[in-house]
């Protein structure tokens, strides 16, 4: 089964190294809301909370891309049909969609959070950066998980484009509060940890809870 | 904010108990209707069976 | 299959309805601090509680739908979530109303249970446009059914983070539903509960009779159609 998944997963992002579809959009599109909420807010420099609600919305966002695009060269290739007659079973197939979400997104993220750090942020990133990538770990696990839930549920439906999204985002609610809760203390002028336990530990639920759940679950997608 | 006087207070009281009666007065009058077609049709059905 | 033991269920849930209303305005006390206006608190919470459950078990009934590929199971979570969201708008209005009475404000962001509906409505709001976008009725009932199971699981953690989050921001003023109610309120708030309890159950199983009559019809007809081309 992990041998399945590391074939797709492989295949994905070999996929995405040739053509650029994903990371390239996902990142561009991140930098440019930065800029958007520049004019948005009239703000120079952020700190705090608002530093930590503008980087987390913003990677959200930038996760709906990531998703709609999770299955698109199976569907233009007619390749869903392939990948099912082979004897892969579907927890395969979500491994490996929800690592290559996981992937994208870390590297999204190497180019964002420097150019947050330079763009928007007061403060400097470096002062705890451990705890930060402690977040973004467990942050960027959750929306895998559920993104790939997702961009399965929605990958039969006519309306794919529109309701991927309307899922994705409310589901990745609890995501949210807990990486920007989280990460407020730390983007803050005097800055350090605050009860980063509980919300690593939220996080920590809600990746284990989704996690089984697609697993669970993700067999009874795709199918045809 | 201090508590609002009776009358006021009433008003507001009234329309969270009002908006839950409707939904559910609402819901089981859609409900009804709906058996109540069923079973037209159905008599129907019998009747058309009979012939 | 439905119809077994509704009249005397529906008779219950207008009893206790009756009961739970009456004790509301002439036998639960007077708060101290809210007033009146603290009596929208017996509809409004056992609202949210009923609502949240029939989420859950929306969910659950979806997970014996996958099991058994038995669809009355998917009509059932179907069903149950329908009349779950209903209730979800219920809480927002009344929430809004009592946000209004006690506060001035037609939305706070300090009460968990507000916020958290807002999120849990929005999100099984796509549920309709998920579900009747997938033409296949096999492949509409699976795709829904696993809706319905994340969703479920989705809600008590939704609720969890934003209790959490609001702990924070906003140090709980008003812990209504805590176990410090007095013990008129206790009671009253007790059988409010239950009636409202009742009241899903009734509702589920009437819409439950309504479809199912309907999918009776819609067989016996072919039926009558065929024999009548032969």
């Amino acid at each position: 089964m992990i041998g399945a998944a590391g074939t797709i997963l492989r295949k994905d992002l070999r996929l995405e190294l040739r053509t650029k579809e994903s990371v390239p959009a996902m990142t561009l599109f991140t930098l440019t809301v930065y800029v958007l909420f520049h004019f948005g807010l009239d703000r120079d420099s952020l700190d705090g909370e608002l530093a930590s609600g503008v980087l987390w919305v913003t990677l959200l966002l930038a996760a709906v891309i990531g998703v709609s695009r999770l299955f698109a060269a199976e569907r233009e290739q007619g390749g869903i049909d392939g990948l099912l007659l082979a004897p892969v079973d579907r927890t395969s197939l979500f491994l490996a969609k929800s690592a290559a979400l996981f992937l994208f997104l870390v590297a999204v993220e190497v180019v964002a959070l420097p150019a947050f750090g330079l763009l928007l942020l007061g403060p400097g990133l470096g002062g705890a950066l451990p705890e930060l990538l402690a977040i973004l770990v467990l942050g960027d696990l959750g929306i895998a998980a559920v993104g790939a839930l997702v961009a399965a549920l929605a990958a039969e439906t006519r309306a794919r484009e529109l309701i991927a999204p309307l899922l994705l985002l409310p589901l990745l609610v609890p995501v949210l509060i807990a990486c920007a809760q989280a990460t407020e203390p730390l983007l803050r002028q005097t800055q350090g940890p605050e009860d980063l336990g509980r919300w690593l530990g939220l996080l920590t639920l809600y990746d284990v809870v989704f996690v089984l759940l697609s697993v669970a679950v993700f067999d009874y997608l795709l199918e045809d | 904010m201090p508590a609002l006087p009776l009358d006021e207070a009433g008003k507001y009281v009234a329309g969270a108990y009002v908006v839950f009666l409707t939904l559910v007065v609402v819901y089981v009058a859609i409900l009804g209707a709906k058996i109540a077609r069923i079973d037209r049709e159905l008599t129907e059905l019998a009747s058309e069976d009979d012939e | 299959m439905y119809s077994k033991g509704f009249k005397p269920l529906a008779a219950a849930t207008v009893v206790a309805l009756a009961t739970a209303m009456a004790l509301v305005f002439f036998y639960a006390p007077l708060d101290a601090d809210q007033g009146f206006v603290q009596k929208i608190f017996y509809v409004h919470v056992p609202m949210a509680i009923v609502s949240l459950c029939g989420f859950v078990a929306g969910g659950i009934m979806a997970i014996l739908y996958l099991r058994s590929g038995d669809s009355s199971w998917d009509m059932r979570s179907y069903v149950a979530i329908h009349i779950s969201i209903i209730l979800g708008v219920g809480v927002l209005a009344t929430g809004a109303i009592w946000a209004r009475a006690s506060w001035g404000h037609w939305w706070v962001w300090d009460e968990p249970v507000l916020v958290s509906f807002l999120v849990v409505v929005l999100l099984y709001c796509v549920y309709y446009p998920l579900r009747f976008s997938i033409e296949d009725p096999e492949r509409q009932a699976r795709y829904s059914s696993v809706f319905a199971i994340a969703a479920g699981a989705f809600v008590p953690l939704n609720f969890a983070a934003v209790r959490m989050a609001e702990a924070y921001t906003h140090p709980r003023v008003l812990s209504q539903t805590g176990g410090n109610l007095p013990g008129e309120m206790r009671l009253t708030f007790l059988v409010s509960l239950l009636a409202m309890a009742l009241l899903f159950v009734t509702l589920w199983k009437l819409e439950l009779i309504s479809k199912h009559a309907s999918m009776q019809l819609k067989r016996l007809r072919k039926r009558l159609d065929a024999r009548v081309a032969a």
